[in-house]
């Protein structure tokens, strides 16, 4: 290889090296603020002030979710914490106890008031008559 | 020997005559295995214990995802080529897949909100994941109108090389956005480490999906890259006879 492409060489691993760490540097500072939700945890612990909305996420709690008409209340919990969740309206098809929520809305004296509920699923696709591997 | 052989394979002449000759192989052979991928895929494989019929458009998604981001990653290897070594077919290689990967992207994000009405209950959602590759599709055209902005091509070819390494620094954080941050998007299914955590009959057709996808986006590049080369040495006199 000759001095010039050589030289050329070194220029672009440095372009390269150099953007990588700009951007390493401004996500770094970004940290968490570049997560989609909270979890209850988070929540409980930064003691988000009332009125101030907020995406929460974790799996619906077993045996939490109790219906009226369009009414829906649950628990949203990442298995140490839980926060306690009311919506009215429909949720997601993929909504069952267990499966992964983004409750997004207020919180009042650490419940939430949902205005929307979406649905995460996993990255595991199998058929129906499976039976699901227990954890 | 080696020297001759490289040179030889960096002239457009060379290139054109092997595309040529390979084109109709690719074409025919990405069509059967994508039609037989659709076939399997739609028809044949299972539903889904959770989402029922609708993951079945990942046999659209997954492919147009993956090459969004592997045409890039051509892309940043001929930036670096042309930099380096001065090749001109890399400069124009770059120029070609720029506006075939804002194809794929657009369908991507397409693909992707059509999917996330029935699963997520919302069409559109800034996570991480979301985000990222809708800024790969700007980034595309970006560097398309940024090219088109010059009237010196030689010029545009150092510029739009520079942008494209600077821009790869993208690729990586689509690829890990899912784990690094919590997304609404779903973590990766297929991993260079685990075992696939999608099911072998919904998996095959799958893989088929991507190897003939793949193929019929290899087959528009050839095209598009065969349009630059008769751009710009359009003059030379084998270029009537071949392209």
């Amino acid at each position: 290889m000759n001095k010039i492409r050589k030289k050329r060489l070194v220029s672009v691993m440095t372009l390269i090296a150099t953007s990588f760490l700009g951007v390493y540097l401004i996500l770094s500072a970004l940290n968490s603020n570049l997560d989609y939700f909270y979890t209850p945890s988070e929540i409980i612990n930064a003691e988000i002030p009332n009125n101030k909305r907020v995406k929460l996420g974790g799996m619906v709690q077993m045996q939490s979710v109790i219906r009226d008409g369009t009414n829906i209340s649950f628990n949203i919990t990442d298995f140490s914490n839980s926060i306690n969740v009311s919506y009215n309206g429909v949720v997601p098809d993929l909504f069952k106890e267990g499966s992964g929520i983004v409750a997004y809305g207020m919180i009042v004296d650490n419940r939430l008031i949902a205005e929307n509920i979406f649905a995460k699923h996993d990255e595991n696709y199998m058929p129906p008559n499976i039976k699901i591997p227990s954890e | 020997m080696l020297k001759k052989l490289y040179h030889q394979f960096a002239s457009p002449k060379t290139y054109v005559v092997l595309v040529n000759k390979m084109y109709p192989y690719i074409f025919y052979f990405s069509l059967c295995i994508y039609t037989i991928a659709l076939v399997w895929g739609l028809a044949y494989a299972p539903a889904d214990y959770m989402q029922g019929n609708s993951f079945r458009i990942m046999y659209l998604h997954v492919p147009a995802s993956f090459l969004s981001q592997s045409l890039y990653l051509v892309m940043a290897i001929a930036a670096a080529v042309f930099l380096v070594w001065k090749v001109k077919l890399a400069a124009y290689m770059i120029k070609s897949i720029a506006p075939i990967g804002a194809l794929v992207t657009f369908i991507a994000l397409v693909s992707g909100s059509i999917w996330g009405i029935p699963t997520w209950g919302t069409w559109w959602q800034w996570d991480a994941r979301i985000t990222s590759t809708l800024i790969l599709f700007i980034m595309y055209l970006g560097l398309i109108s940024l090219h088109g902005s010059f009237t010196n091509f030689e010029k545009a070819d150092k510029f739009i090389s520079v942008l494209v390494l600077v821009g790869f620094v993208n690729i990586p954080i689509i690829k890990k956005s899912v784990d690094w941050w919590s997304t609404l998007h779903q973590p990766a299914s297929i991993t260079l480490t685990n075992k696939p955590s999608i099911d072998p009959s919904m998996l095959y057709p799958l893989f088929f999906s991507m190897i003939g996808f793949s193929g019929l986006i290899i087959c528009l590049v050839i095209l598009s890259s065969k349009v630059q080369i008769f751009n710009r040495e359009g003059n030379k006199s084998w270029v009537k006879d071949h392209v």
